[in-house]
C-alpha cells in the first residue's frame, strides 16, 4: 500500500518535471530560437505590410475574379480556423456531383488539381499544368498577351525541391500578386 | 514524374536502413545506461522526482508504477483540457474543453494514439498545446520504451527476478533520445515555414478584398515530437496536410522519416540488447517486407483513375507539393506506425489504398509500430510464430534461448487477439445503431469502412481516420476514448507479464536443433503468421468494406 | 506385444462404435474446438425444424460427421492403446502365491501380498508381483510385457535382481522380496498408461491447446459481427434479406474458420506419440516425459552395450622378439581356456582363427588352472603333461597387466623386452587393452583387446549432431582410451574413469546451463542420475531402484534406443506443429469459397443479377449452396485423410532445424494453402454430378 502510494507521488512530480522540461522549457526555447534564426518562416512566412498583412505565403486564399488564378477547391472554403476537407469517398455521390459542377464551370479537360480539392483545403499551389490551362483566361480577362502571363507563371514555378523532392507546383497567390504588379 | 517517385521512395528507404544501426547503437548504450553524457541533469531530474534509479523492479513494480505514471498524466492533461479557459497563453481565448471530448482527448494522447475529435486551431490553447499534449507527446513514446526494455530484459536476463526501474527507463528515453531529436527537427521544421510563435492569430485582407484568419502557434516544436514520438495529433485540424505543419517537401521527406526513425531503429537496439545484432535485422526485415508490400499495393491502386469521375490523377484529399506518391507512401507509414498523423486524406484514398491502410493498422501496429509498442507488439507476434514453427521442428518452442509455454502463449494470444476482436465488436455495434450511423460522412460500403476504421485506429493506438466521420459525439467519445484504452494497456500488461515470466527463466544455449529466429527464413515466416492469423480475421469485415467499395466502384455506382 | 500388428479388422468397428458413444456432451467439453462444431452442429439441426431444406439438411449432415470423424479418430488411437492394455491385463490375472511366513511356506491369492513379504518362485510359477530376487537364480520368460520370447536370468544380487508381476519362471528357485502393493505394479502402471494416455495432457499440449481456443474465439467474433456488417451492407445496398446469415450458413463459416484439422486430431496425435514408444518397446511413465525426449540436446551414453558391443574382443597378437606370432597364440589359447569372460573366449577364438589352434582339452588332474585376483592382476594355466599326456615339466603360462607380467617375470630373474614395452604402449594410445602373455621367465609379447564400437553408430552420432544433440560418452576407462574409443565413434565429448557420482555432477551441470539431458542406466547406482536427467530410460533388467528412478524402462534393455525415444518425441512436436499449420493455411481457400456464396448477390445492379462480390469466387463453385457444402464437405473429410498422418506422425529426418522448418513449411504450409482449393474444386464438381447441390 505504502508503496504504490509512492508510485503515486513519484508519478505527480514527475508529471509535473516533465510538463516544465518537455511542456515549457522545450517549446519556449524552441520559440526563441525560432524567432531569433528564422522570423518570417516562424512567423506564417506573412506577405504584405505587418500591420495589414495580405494573406501567407504557405496559405492558399479564395480567387474567383476571372482576372486571377485560382486555386484548387476548398472543402472549408479557404476558412482557415478550422481548415478541413471534403472527405468523400471514391463511390460518394457528393463527390462525383462536385466534380461535374467543377468541370461544368472549368471546363471538361481541367486538369486533376482543379478537380478534386485539396486536403489541408489551404493548398497554396497548383500544378503548372493547372496554371497553363488558365493561363488564356487570365491574360483575356487582364487583356495581357497570354506569354507574358506564361512568363509570370514560369516565374512562379517551382520545381520538386532540390530537383527530385515533391511535386513541380506554382503558388497562387504569389503568382496574382505579382500579375496585379505588373500595373 | 514516376522515376522521381521512385528515386524518393528508395530514398526514404535508404536513408532508414543507414540511420537505424547509428541511432540504434546510440539508443542501446543510453537506454542501459552505459553512456550518460547528460549525468548532471539526469540525476537532477531523479532527486526532484524522489526517483532511486538504481532500485530494480519486479515486473509487478514496473507495471504499477507504469499505471501510476499513467492515471496522473491522464488526470493532468484532462484539467488541463478544461481548465484552459483560466490558463495563460491563450491570446484567442478559447474555453475549457467539454468533458467528453476532454476525456476522449486525454486517453489519446497518454495512450500514444492522438485520435483528435477536435481541431487544433479552433479548439486549443496554447499552453493546452504546449503543457498538455506537448509533454505526452514526450512521455507516452517513452513508456513504450520502457516495457520494450521491460520484455527484452526479461529475454536476456540471466539472473534474478527483475525487469529494470521504469522510471530511469522513461527519464532516460525522454532526456537523451526524444528531447534532442525533437529540438533538432524543431529548428528544421521552423526554418522550413511551420510556425513557433505565441503570438495571436492574425487576420489577412485577402488580394481580393475578404477577411482570412491565419493560426499561429508554436507548431513546430510540437510537430517535431508528434513525428519522432509515433503520436501522429496535429497542431491543426488537417494535420501534416496543413501547409503551416508540413510546408515543402523537404518538411515532408523529413516528417515521414521522422515516423519510421526510432521504431526501425529499435529493432537494432533489441539486437545489440539481446547480442546479437542479426536478431534485430530479422525483425526489420519482416516490418520492411510489410511495408513494402503495402505501399506498393496502395500507390497501385492510387495510380488508378476513380472509374466514376474519370479524374485522371487522384487528387482529392491531397496537397499539390506531396503529389499521389507522397501521399500515399504517407498513408502507408503513418499506419505501419502508430503515428496517424495524415498528409492527405485517408477518407478520400481509392478503396484498396484505403484498405492497406486499415489492415496496417489491423496488423496491431507492427510494422515498425510505435516507438516502444511496435517492437512489444512484434514480439507477441514473433512468440506466436516461435511457437507454431517450433513445434514444427520437433522441439519445445524457445526465443532467444527461453522456452515459450502455455503462460507466454496465452499472454501473447490475449495481446494479440482482443484488440482485433473488439474492433468488430465496437465496429458491429456502431454499424446497427442510430449514435453510430448518424456520423456517417459516406454513405454505401465506404460508411462502414469509416465505422471500421475508426475502431480499428482507437484499438491500434494509431489515430488517423476516415475523418469525414463525425466523431465528436458522446457514443464515439466513449466508446473510442475506452478503445484506446484498452487497446494500449491489453497489450503491456500481458508484455510486461511476459517479462515478468521470462525473466525467471533458465536460458538453454542456441544448437543446431533450436529453430534460428535470425535468419530470413524467420522473417518470411513471421509476416506469413502475421498476415495469415491476422489479416484472414479481418477479410469478412473487408469484404463488406473497403472489398465491396472498390467493387461497386467498378460497376460505376455511387453513393 | 510389440510384435502384434495392429488388426484393424477389429480396431475400425470399435472406434466407429466408440465415435457415437463419444457424442457425450461429458467427452466434448473435453476438447473446445470441437465442441463448437458440436454445438453448431445442434443448433443447425434445431433449425431444420424451423427452416427445412436440402441445403440445410445436408450441411447438418456434415456438421456431425466432422464431429464423428474427430471422435473416430480419437477412438483409433485409443483403440491401439486398448488392445496393448488388453494384452498386459491377460497377464495380470490373478495368481496364487508361496509366501514365505516365518520360515513356512503358505499359498495365499496374489492380491494379498503386500511390500515387503517373500515369495518362493520355481520353475513354471507365475511371479506373483514385482519384487527383487533375494536369494537363488532362475531363468525367467518375460514375453508377457516384452514379447522377447527367449528367457531372461534373474538373480539375487547386482544389477539383474528385479522381476515383473505377470511374468513366468521358467527354471530353477528363487525368492522374492514383493516392492509393490496391489495395483500398483509395473503391470498395472503399464496399463494405466497406455490406456490414460489421453488423461493427462503433455505441456507443449496444453499451450498449443490455448492457442486454438483463442483463434477459435477470435472467428467466433469475426462471424457473429457479420449479421451487423450485412444488415448494414444490404441497407445500402437497398436489397433486403439478400445476405444469408442463417444458423446453417454461420455454423459453416465458422467450421471452416476454427482450426477443426488440428483440434480433430490434436489428441489423437498426443496418445499415437505414446503408442509409437510402446511399439518400439519403451514405456513412458508420462506424456510429458515423450515430449521432453524430443527436447533433449545432451545425450549421456555409457560406452559399453550402448557405444561398443558389451565386450573387448581380442584383434592381434604382437609377439616379442625372437617369438613366433603361432607360439605366442598358442600360449595366449592355453592360458585362456579356463577364462570364461568374453575377453578369454575371445583370445581362443583368434588364435583359432588367424592360426588354426584348436581349444585343447585336458584332463583336470593334467592341468591347474590360475584364476584372475585383484591382487595378482593375471591368470593362467600351470600344465603338468605334455601333447601325448606325457608327464613333463610344468609349463607356468601367465596373461595379464603389463605391470603385473612384468613384476612376476622380474621377480624370477626374468627380462623383460624393451620391444613389448613399446607394443604395450601403443596399444594403449589405440585406446586398447594390452594383455602380456609370458611363460616361466620368458616374456612372449601381447594380445591386442579392443573395444568393438557398433556398425553405424558414428552415423548416428553424426545425425545427432545435426539434430542439434552432444553425445557424451560414459566410461570407466582411462582417458587415453575413452579418447580413443570416442575418436572412434564419434561422440563429442566422453567422461573417463566415471563414477556414477560424476554422472550425477554432469548432469547437474549441464542442466545448469540449460541443456535437457537423457541417459540410460541400469544400476542401482544410476538411480539418482537417472532420477535428475531430464529424460532417464531405465533398463528393463535393471534394478528396481533403477526402474523407479528414470521415467522411461526400456523393456527390450537395449541402450542404443534411446536416440529413437529422442526421434519420437521431436515426431510428436512436429505432427503437432504440421497439422496446426495445415489447418489454419486451409482458411484460406474457406474464405473463397464461402465469402462469394454469401454476399453474391449484394450490391447486384438488378435484382437476380449477381452481385460484384460474385468475382471473387475464383474457383469458380457452382451456386452458393454447393460452394458452402463443399467447404464444409471438405473440411470434414479432410480430419479422415489426416488420420493417418495423425498416427504415424509426419516423417521424421536428421537434419538441422531451419531443413526441417522449411522442408516442413512447404509441405504442409503452401500445402495447406494449395490443397483444399484443389479439394473444394473437386467436391463441387461432385455434388454436381451427383445433383446435390
Amino acid at each position: 500500500m505504502k508503496s504504490i502510494l509512492t508510485d503515486y507521488l513519484v508519478a505527480l512530480r514527475a508529471i509535473v518535471v516533465f510538463t516544465v522540461l518537455t511542456g515549457l522549457a522545450y517549446p519556449l526555447a524552441m520559440t526563441g530560437l525560432a524567432q531569433a534564426l528564422f522570423p518570417q518562416a516562424a512567423n506564417g512566412s506573412l506577405i504584405g505590410p505587418a500591420a495589414q498583412p495580405a494573406g501567407s505565403a504557405l496559405i492558399a486564399q479564395k480567387f474567383t475574379a476571372p482576372k486571377y488564378f485560382w486555386p484548387r477547391p476548398s472543402a472549408s472554403d479557404f476558412g482557415a480556423v478550422p481548415s478541413g476537407a471534403s472527405n468523400q469517398g471514391f463511390t460518394s455521390a457528393k463527390l462525383a456531383a462536385a466534380v461535374e459542377e467543377r468541370r461544368a464551370a472549368l471546363g471538361s479537360n481541367a486538369p486533376s488539381d482543379l478537380l478534386y480539392a485539396s486536403g489541408s483545403g489551404l493548398d497554396p499551389h497548383i500544378s503548372p499544368e493547372a496554371a497553363e490551362y488558365q493561363v488564356a483566361r487570365v491574360a483575356e480577362a487582364r487583356q495581357l498577351p497570354p506569354e507574358l502571363v506564361r512568363h509570370l507563371v514560369a516565374a512562379a514555378t517551382e520545381g520538386p525541391q532540390f530537383g527530385f523532392l515533391g511535386q513541380a507546383r506554382v503558388n497562387v497567390l504569389l503568382l496574382n500578386r505579382s500579375l496585379d504588379a505588373l500595373k | 514524374m514516376f522515376a522521381l517517385d521512385i528515386l524518393q521512395a528508395a530514398l526514404f528507404a535508404a536513408a532508414l536502413i543507414l540511420l537505424t544501426p547509428p541511432l540504434g547503437l546510440y539508443m542501446a548504450l543510453v537506454l542501459e545506461g552505459r553512456w550518460r553524457f547528460l549525468a548532471p541533469v539526469e540525476t537532477a531530474i531523479y532527486r526532484l522526482c524522489g526517483i532511486r534509479e538504481l532500485r530494480e523492479m519486479s515486473w509487478r513494480q514496473y507495471t504499477g508504477a507504469l499505471i501510476a505514471f499513467n492515471v496522473i498524466g491522464l488526470a493532468v492533461l484532462l484539467a488541463i483540457l478544461m481548465g484552459q479557459g483560466f490558463l495563460p497563453l491563450n491570446p484567442q481565448n478559447l474555453p475549457g474543453m467539454k468533458f467528453f471530448l476532454a476525456l476522449n482527448t486525454a486517453i489519446s494522447f497518454v495512450t500514444n494514439t492522438n485520435w483528435q475529435a477536435y481541431s487544433g486551431e479552433a479548439a486549443l490553447s496554447y499552453f493546452s498545446q504546449m503543457a498538455g499534449l506537448t509533454v505526452q507527446n514526450f512521455v507516452s513514446p517513452a513508456v513504450g520504451v520502457a516495457v520494450m526494455l521491460g520484455l527484452i530484459r526479461g529475454f536476456v536476463r540471466r539472473t534474478g527476478t527483475t525487469v529494470g526501474n521504469l522510471w530511469a527507463d522513461l527519464v532516460r528515453s525522454v532526456l537523451y533520445i526524444l528531447l534532442p531529436l525533437a529540438i533538432l527537427f524543431a529548428i528544421v521544421l521552423a526554418g522550413q515555414g511551420v510556425v513557433q510563435n505565441l503570438s495571436g492569430y492574425v487576420t489577412a485582407t485577402t488580394v481580393e478584398g475578404a477577411q482570412q484568419a491565419i493560426p499561429m502557434g508554436p507548431a513546430a516544436s510540437q510537430i517535431a515530437i508528434k513525428q519522432l514520438g509515433t503520436n501522429g495529433g496535429g497542431f491543426f485540424g488537417v494535420n501534416s496536410a496543413h501547409p503551416f505543419e508540413n510546408p515543402t517537401p523537404l518538411t515532408n521527406f523529413l516528417e515521414l522519416l521522422a515516423i519510421f526513425l526510432i521504431p526501425a531503429s529499435l529493432t537494432y537496439t533489441f539486437g545489440i540488447m539481446v547480442g546479437d545484432r542479426r536478431q534485430g535485422w530479422a525483425l526489420f526485415g519482416a516490418m520492411f517486407i510489410l511495408f513494402l508490400a503495402g505501399f506498393t499495393a496502395s500507390w497501385w491502386a492510387e495510380s488508378q483513375p476513380n472509374p466514376i469521375t474519370h479524374v485522371p490523377i487522384n487528387m482529392e484529399g491531397k496537397e499539390q507539393r506531396f503529389g499521389v506518391m507522397n501521399s500515399v507512401l504517407w498513408s502507408t507509414v503513418t499506419t505501419d506506425a502508430s503515428n496517424g498523423s495524415v498528409n492527405s486524406m485517408h477518407d478520400s484514398l481509392s478503396p484498396m489504398a484505403g484498405m492497406v491502410a486499415m489492415l496496417n493498422i489491423k496488423l496491431g501496429e507492427v510494422i515498425y509500430g510505435g516507438v516502444g509498442a511496435g517492437m512489444y507488439g512484434m514480439l507477441m507476434y514473433v512468440l506466436l510464430t516461435v511457437f507454431i514453427a517450433g513445434l514444427m521442428v520437433g522441439r519445445t518452442p524457445e526465443y532467444l534461448g527461453k522456452k515459450i509455454e502455455a503462460r507466454e502463449v496465452r499472454l501473447a494470444v490475449i495481446a494479440l487477439f482482443v484488440p482485433s476482436g473488439l474492433i468488430l465488436v465496437a465496429a458491429a455495434i456502431a454499424s446497427s445503431i442510430p449514435a453510430g450511423l448518424s456520423s456517417l460522412a459516406n454513405a454505401g460500403p465506404h460508411g462502414l469502412s469509416e465505422i471500421l476504421y475508426a475502431f480499428a485506429s482507437a484499438l491500434g493506438n494509431n489515430g488517423s481516420a476516415f475523418a469525414g466521420l463525425t466523431v465528436d459525439t458522446p457514443f464515439y467519445n466513449l466508446m473510442l476514448g475506452a478503445g484506446m484504452l484498452v487497446g494500449r494497456f491489453i497489450v503491456i500488461i500481458p508484455a510486461l507479464m511476459i517479462a515478468g515470466s521470462m525473466v525467471r527463466k533458465t536460458a538453454a544455449p542456441p544448437s543446431p536443433g533450436t529453430f534460428p529466429t535470425n535468419t530470413p527464413l524467420f522473417a518470411v515466416l513471421l509476416v506469413s503468421v502475421i498476415l495469415i492469423v491476422s489479416a484472414l480475421f479481418f477479410l469478412p469485415a473487408l469484404t463488406l468494406g473497403p472489398i465491396s467499395e472498390h467493387m461497386v466502384m467498378l460497376q460505376g455506382r455511387t453513393f | 506385444m510389440s510384435a502384434s500388428k495392429t488388426d484393424y479388422s477389429q480396431l475400425i468397428p470399435a472406434a466407429i462404435r466408440d465415435s457415437f458413444l463419444k457424442l457425450d456432451p461429458r467427452e466434448q467439453v473435453k476438447n473446445p474446438v470441437m465442441l463448437v462444431v458440436f454445438l453448431g452442429a445442434i443448433w443447425t439441426t434445431i433449425t431444420l425444424f424451423t427452416s427445412f431444406s436440402g441445403f440445410n439438411l445436408q450441411i447438418a449432415l456434415w456438421l456431425w460427421f466432422t464431429v464423428l470423424f474427430a471422435n473416430f479418430a480419437e477412438a483409433m488411437a485409443e483403440g491401439r492403446g486398448k488392445a496393448q492394455a488388453n494384452a498386459l491385463r491377460q497377464a495380470r490375472t490373478q495368481t496364487m502365491a508361496r509366501r514365505l511366513r516365518n520360515g513356512a511356506e503358505e499359498r495365499v491369492a496374489s492380491t494379498e501380498l503386500r511390500k515387503g513379504d517373500l515369495v518362493v518362485c520355481e520353475a513354471n510359477d507365475p511371479i506373483p508381483a514385482d519384487g527383487e530376487v533375494i536369494e537363488g537364480v532362475a531363468s525367467v520368460d518375460e514375453a508377457a510385457i516384452t514379447g522377447e520370447s527367449a528367457p531372461v536370468i534373474r538373480e539375487s544380487g547386482g544389477d539383474h535382481s528385479a522381476v515383473t508381476g505377470g511374468t513366468r519362471v521358467l527354471s530353477d528357485r528363487i525368492v522374492i522380496r514383493i516392492s509393490a502393493d496391489p495395483g500398483a505394479g509395473f503391470l498395472d502402471r503399464m496399463i494405466s498408461m497406455v490406456e490414460g494416455a489421453r488423461r493427462q495432457k503433455t505441456p507443449n499440449e496444453i499451450a498449443l491447446g490455448i492457442l486454438l481456443v483463442s483463434i477459435t474465439v477470435l472467428f467466433l467474433f469475426a462471424v457473429f459481427t457479420l449479421p451487423a456488417f450485412s444488415a448494414y451492407s444490404e441497407q445500402a445496398a437497398g436489397q433486403q434479406g439478400v445476405v444469408n446469415t442463417s444458423a446453417p450458413v454461420l455454423v459453416s463459416l465458422l467450421v471452416c474458420l476454427i482450426p477443426t484439422t488440428i483440434g480433430a486430431l490434436l489428441s489423437a496425435i498426443g496418445i499415437s506419440g505414446i503408442d509409437r514408444m510402446i511399439r518400439r518397446n519403451v514405456i513412458a511413465t508420462s506424456g510429458r516425459a515423450v515430449e521432453a525426449a524430443g527436447d533433449i540436446d545432451v545425450l549421456l551414453l555409457d560406452k559399453t552395450g550402448t557405444i561398443t558391443l558389451g565386450n573387448r574382443m581380442a584383434t592381434s597378437f604382437h609377439p616379442a622378439p625372437g617369438v613366433e606370432e603361432r607360439q605366442l597364440a598358442e600360449a595366449a589359447q592355453l592360458s585362456s581356456l579356463a577364462d570364461e569372460t568374453p575377453e578369454g573366449r575371445s583370445i581362443v577364438v583368434l588364435a583359432k582363427d588367424l592360426h588354426g589352434l584348436r581349444a585343447r582339452d585336458f584332463h583336470p588332474s593334467h592341468v591347474d588352472f590360475v584364476p584372475f585376483t585383484a591382487q595378482t592382476r593375471m591368470s593362467g594355466i600351470n600344465i603338468k603333461v605334455d601333447d601325448h599326456g606325457a608327464p613333463m615339466t610344468t609349463r607356468c603360462i601367465r596373461k595379464g597387466a603389463a605391470e603385473a607380467i612384468r613384476q612376476e617375470v622380474e621377480r624370477q630373474g626374468g627380462k623383460f623386452p624393451s620391444q613389448v614395452r613399446n607394443a604395450v604402449e601403443a596399444i594403449s594410445k589405440a585406446g586398447g587393452t594390452p594383455l602380456v602373455v609370458a611363460e616361466g621367465v620368458t616374456v612372449l609379447g601381447v594380445i591386442h583387446l579392443k573395444d568393438v564400437v557398433k556398425g553405424g553408430i558414428k552415423e548416428r552420432f553424426s545425425q545427432l549432431r545435426k539434430m542439434g544433440i552432444r553425445t557424451v560418452m560414459i566410461t570407466g576407462d582411462n582417458p587415453t582410451t575413452a579418447a580413443a574409443i570416442a575418436a572412434e565413434a564419434g561422440v563429442d565429448e566422453f567422461m573417463a574413469e566415471a563414477t556414477p557420482e560424476m554422472k550425477l555432477q554432469r548432469i547437474r551441470a549441464e542442466q545448469a546451463e540449460g541443456h535437457l539431458v537423457a541417459m540410460t542406466g541400469d544400476g542401482t547406482n544410476d538411480a539418482p542420475a537417472l532420477a535428475q536427467a531430464d529424460v532417464g530410460v531405465a533398463m528393463n533388467t535393471g534394478t528396481q531402484a533403477a526402474r523407479e528412478a528414470g521415467n522411461m524402462v526400456d523393456l527390450d534393455s537395449n541402450p542404443t534406443k534411446l536416440i529413437e525415444v529422442v526421434e519420437i518425441g521431436k515426431q510428436l512436436l512436429m505432427t503437432r506443429g504440421a497439422l496446426t499449420t495445415f489447418s489454419i493455411a486451409n482458411d484460406v481457400a474457406k474464405y473463397f469459397a464461402i465469402l462469394p456464396a454469401m454476399f453474391a448477390a449484394l450490391y447486384a445492379l438488378k435484382p437476380g443479377a449477381p452481385g460484384p462480390l460474385a468475382a471473387l469466387n475464383i474457383m469458380g463453385l457452382h451456386s452458393p449452396e454447393s460452394a458452402i457444402l463443399s467447404a464444409v464437405i471438405f473440411n470434414a473429410l479432410i480430419i479422415i485423410a489426416l488420420i493417418p498422418l495423425a498416427l504415424r506422425g509426419v516423417a521424421y529426418r536428421a537434419t538441422g532445424a531451419s531443413q526441417v522448418l522449411l522442408r516442413n513449411i512447404i509441405i504442409y504450409g503452401l500445402g495447406g494453402v494449395i490443397a483444399p482449393f484443389v479439394g473444394i474444386k473437386l467436391i463441387d464438381m461432385l455434388l454436381v454430378a451427383l445433383h446435390l447441390a
